[in-house]
């Protein structure tokens, strides 16, 4: 059986501010922490609301909270918003700084190294309060 | 044979699209919305995590007579009602964006944005109600739950 032809190499287009490498990823990776974020905005304001129906039943929910997987879990969610947030300072600063732009990608790694350090500050602390014990 | 138009002259009207996919200027307020809010939010949350997580026990200090003590101070009502409305707006227009992107069917894309809008109003007026009618010291509860003020 003859070999079929290879394929075309598709080549992609250049000179877009947003079509693959940081730009694009960091695009991709604001829309997951987003709806992430959001999802988990909904269940919050749900259990805080349980402070209007009594202490116990509010002290029961936020308890779960206190438990190791969900303590990892919150320093997952505390690290979508940190990045969520720094990537929305970068994004504005492409938008509106002139050179914006021009510096987008070096943005990027700005916005990664203050993650690493904010994430540096705050993983400690709170790993300590959730396996810390009493 | 057809020749190419002539670069330099001008072009035909664009064709008016079959339906009109938006009304007068609202997705630029929408675009400005997501910069002014996103750059409250971040200040808001920031501080909304570390009084809570980081500061004092962190998460393990979480309980009703936290919450109360925090709504006892007018500053900290105003900050998680502000921290609420902005958060559910900006994050119900992100959704709707991501919808518009991914869902193409018509009728996909209409039940995920009511379903949407459903979640915004319930939380939103939930939201607001608990901060409004929160009670501190509720008498059938018992006073070792309660925040200290209570009892004074």
């Amino acid at each position: 059986m003859p070999a079929a032809p290879a394929a075309p190499r598709k080549k992609a287009p250049a000179g877009t501010l947003y079509r693959g490498r940081e730009g694009m990823w960091s695009w991709v990776a604001h829309r997951v922490t987003g709806v992430a974020i959001f999802f988990f905005l909904l269940v919050h304001v749900l259990d805080t609301s349980l402070v209007r129906v009594s202490p116990e039943a509010y002290n029961d929910v936020i308890g779960t909270y206190k438990n190791p997987i969900m303590g990892l879990g919150e320093a997952g969610l505390v690290a979508a918003i940190v990045f969520h947030a720094f990537n929305g300072i970068r994004i504005i600063l492409v938008d509106f700084w002139a050179k914006g732009p021009k510096y987008q990608r070096v943005m990027l790694w700005v916005v990664v190294g203050l993650f690493v350090v904010t994430m540096a500050g705050f993983l400690p602390r709170h790993l300590m309060h959730v396996f810390g014990g009493e | 044979m057809t020749t190419i138009a002539d670069p330099k002259a001008p072009r035909p009207p664009r064709a008016r699209p079959s339906r009109l996919t938006t009304r007068g200027n609202t997705e630029l307020y929408g675009w400005v919305f997501m910069r002014a809010s996103g750059v409250l939010l971040l200040v808001l949350i920031f501080g909304h995590l570390f009084v809570n997580l980081v500061a004092g026990d962190g998460v393990k200090a979480i309980d009703f007579g936290f919450v109360a003590g925090k709504w006892a101070s007018p500053l900290w009502q105003v900050w998680d009602l502000l921290m609420l409305w902005l958060a559910m707006i900006h994050g119900t227009n992100g959704v709707r964006t991501i919808i518009n992107d991914y869902a193409e069917r018509d009728g996909v894309r209409l039940v995920l944005k009511c379903l949407l809008y459903l979640a915004f109003v319930v939380v939103v007026v939930l939201g607001t109600l608990v901060i409004f009618t929160f009670d501190p010291c509720p008498t059938d509860a018992p006073a070792n739950l309660l925040p200290s003020f209570c009892t004074a």
